[in-house]
C-alpha cells in the first residue's frame, strides 16, 4: 500500500518533465516521438526506480546517518561533562571520510575529469583534479560538523568561503573558473546527499545546546563550496609547475 | 546494477570501518538496513537505466536542437522548463525536502500534521524548481550574449548574503542546502547538454569556459529562492 503510494508520488513528479520533453518535441520542433515504445518503459523504469529509491532512503539510509551520529556523540566517546570541541574528533573524522570516499568514486566527476584533462592538453591531470575535488569535500563536510558541534554561524563560514573563492578567482587561469565552480554542484550525489543531511540532523540532535532547526542543516553547502577552492588552487599550482617546466 | 553499486560501495565501506573499527558495537535493525540497501540499489538501478532508455536520448537531443537553431524567446522558455522539470523529478531533493519538514514541524514552525508537512516539502520544491528555472534562463542568457561568468557570481553571491540578513535563521541552513541538493542525477547531464550545445552553435564561444557554468548558477539562485519562501512562508 505504501508502496503504491509511492509509485503515484513518483508519478506525479515525473510528469513534469516528460511533458516539458513531449511538448517542446511535438509543439516547437514539430518531429514525431522516436521510438514510442522504449519511451514509454523507460518511464516505468523511472518511477519505479525512484519509488524504491526512497523508500530505502526511509528504511537504510537515513536511520544509518541518524545512528551514526547518535553513536559517535555517545557516552563511548564523549565524557559525559566538560567536553571540548575536540573530543569530537570520531565526528569530524568520519565525516571527512565520508566525504572523500564518495567522491572519490562519483561516476560523474570521473567523466568531468577525463573531459578536463583532454581539453587543457595534459596541464590538469584527471586524478589530480578527483583528489582536489575529494579533498575539498572531505574537508568540506569536516568542517561543516565542526560549525555544528561548535555552533558558530553558518552564513560567516559560508562567506568567508566566498571571499576566498572570490580573490582564488582573479589568478586562477580562465578555463578552469566555469569547472571549478560546477565542481562544487556536480559531486554531491543522490546517495551522499540523504546520508550526510542525516548525519547533520543527528549531530544537531546529539550535542548539547544545538538546535535541529537552526544548526541540522548547513553540511552540503560546505561540501559544494570547498571543492571549488581546492579545484581552483589545484588549476593554479599545476599551471605553475607546467610552465616552469616548458 | 554495478554502477548503483559503485555508488553505494563507498558509503558501506566506511560505514562498515567505523562500526567495526571504532565503534565496536552491532548494527541495530541490520535486517531493516540491509532490506533498504537492497531497495536503493535495485532503485538506482531502474532509474538510470529509464532515464538512460527515455529521457536522456530525447533530452540531450533537443537542448542540441534548441541551442543550435532555436528563436531565442523559444530557447529560453526550453531552458525554463527544463530546469524546473528536471528539479521536481530529483531524488534526492524529494528526500531532503521531506526531512526539512519533519524538522520544521519538529521545531514548532509549521504545524505537525501530514497535510501541512507535505505542503511545506511540496512548496519548498517548488521554489527550488523555480530556481533553477529561472537559473538557466539567466546562464543561457550569459552564454548568448557572453557576460563574464564570475561577475555574475559575485552579484548573485552579494544578493545571497544580503538577503541572508533578513531571512529568519530556520531557514537559512536549508536554503544554503539546496543549492547543492538539486544538481543531482537527472539536472546535471540535461543541463550540461544544454550547455555545451550552446557553446558549440554560437561563434566565438568556448565550450569549456562558457558550457560549464550553468549548473554553478543552478546552485547560486536556490539559495535566494529558498530564503525569499522562508520569508513569505513563516
Amino acid at each position: 500500500m505504501k508502496l503504491l503510494w509511492g509509485l503515484l508520488g513518483s508519478l506525479r513528479d515525473i510528469l513534469p518533465i516528460a511533458g516539458t520533453i513531449l511538448v517542446f518535441q511535438l509543439w516547437v520542433i514539430r518531429r514525431p516521438l522516436p521510438n514510442v515504445y522504449r519511451l514509454l518503459r523507460g518511464l516505468v523504469f523511472v518511477i519505479i526506480g525512484m519509488a524504491l529509491f526512497l523508500e530505502g532512503l526511509e528504511m537504510a539510509l537515513f536511520p544509518l546517518g541518524d545512528l551514526m551520529a547518535a553513536q559517535l556523540t555517545g557516552p563511548d566517546f564523549i565524557p559525559p561533562q566538560g567536553a571540548v570541541m575536540m573530543d569530537y574528533l570520531w565526528v569530524y573524522l568520519f565525516a571527512a571520510s565520508l566525504g572523500f570516499a564518495t567522491t572519490l568514486a562519483e561516476p560523474s566527476l570521473i567523466a568531468v575529469a577525463l573531459k578536463a584533462q583532454e581539453i587543457s592538453g595534459g596541464a590538469i591531470h584527471a586524478w589530480g583534479l578527483r583528489l582536489a575535488v575529494s579533498v575539498g569535500v572531505a574537508f568540506g563536510i569536516a568542517l561543516g560538523a565542526y560549525r555544528i558541534v561548535s555552533g558558530g554561524e553558518l552564513f560567516l563560514f559560508i562567506l568567508s568561503g566566498y571571499l576566498v573563492v572570490l580573490f582564488q578567482t582573479f589568478f586562477a587561469p580562465s578555463m578552469i573558473i566555469g569547472l571549478a565552480y560546477d565542481s562544487g554542484g556536480v559531486t554531491t550525489s543522490t546517495v551522499t546527499v540523504p546520508l550526510v543531511t542525516a548525519l547533520g540532523l543527528g549531530l544537531a540532535r546529539s550535542v548539547p545546546g544545538r538546535d535541529v532547526l537552526l544548526d541540522g542543516f548547513g553540511l552540503i553547502a560546505f561540501a559544494s563550496l570547498f571543492p571549488i577552492m581546492t579545484v581552483l588552487g589545484y588549476a593554479q599550482v599545476a599551471t605553475l609547475f607546467s610552465r616552469m617546466r616548458g | 546494477m554495478v554502477a548503483s553499486c559503485i555508488d553505494l560501495a563507498p558509503v558501506l565501506i566506511v560505514v562498515l570501518i567505523f562500526q567495526l573499527g571504532v565503534i565496536c558495537e552491532p548494527l541495530p535493525n541490520v535486517v531493516d538496513m540491509i532490506g533498504g540497501m537492497l531497495l536503493i540499489v535495485l532503485g538506482l538501478t531502474f532509474f538510470v537505466i529509464g532515464l538512460e532508455q527515455a529521457l536522456f536520448p530525447l533530452g540531450e537531443s533537443m537542448a542540441y536542437a534548441f541551442a543550435r537553431k532555436g528563436s531565442l524567446p523559444w530557447l529560453l522558455a526550453f531552458a525554463f522548463c527544463l530546469g524546473f522539470a528536471t528539479t521536481i523529478a530529483e531524488p534526492a531533493l524529494i528526500a531532503v525536502a521531506d526531512k526539512a519538514a519533519q524538522v520544521a514541524s519538529g521545531g514548532g514552525v509549521i504545524a505537525s500534521t501530514d497535510q501541512a508537512r507535505q505542503q511545506y516539502a511540496l512548496g519548498l520544491r517548488l521554489t527550488v524548481a523555480l530556481a533553477v528555472g529561472v537559473a538557466l534562463v539567466v546562464g543561457v542568457m550569459r552564454i548568448v550574449r557572453g557576460w563574464p561568468l564570475h561577475w555574475l557570481m559575485i552579484v548573485g553571491y552579494a544578493i545571497v548574503m544580503m538577503i541572508t540578513g533578513f531571512a529568519p535563521p530556520e531557514i537559512i541552513g536549508i536554503a544554503y542546502d539546496s543549492g547543492g541538493v538539486t544538481t543531482s542525477t537527472i539536472t546535471v547531464p540535461l543541463v550540461t547538454a544544454l550547455g555545451v550545445g550552446l557553446a558549440h552553435s554560437i561563434k566565438g564561444r568556448n565550450p569549456v569556459v562558457d558550457g560549464f557554468g550553468l549548473i554553478a548558477f543552478a546552485s547560486l539562485t536556490p539559495m535566494m529562492f529558498v530564503m525569499i519562501y522562508g520569508m513569505v512562508s513563516m
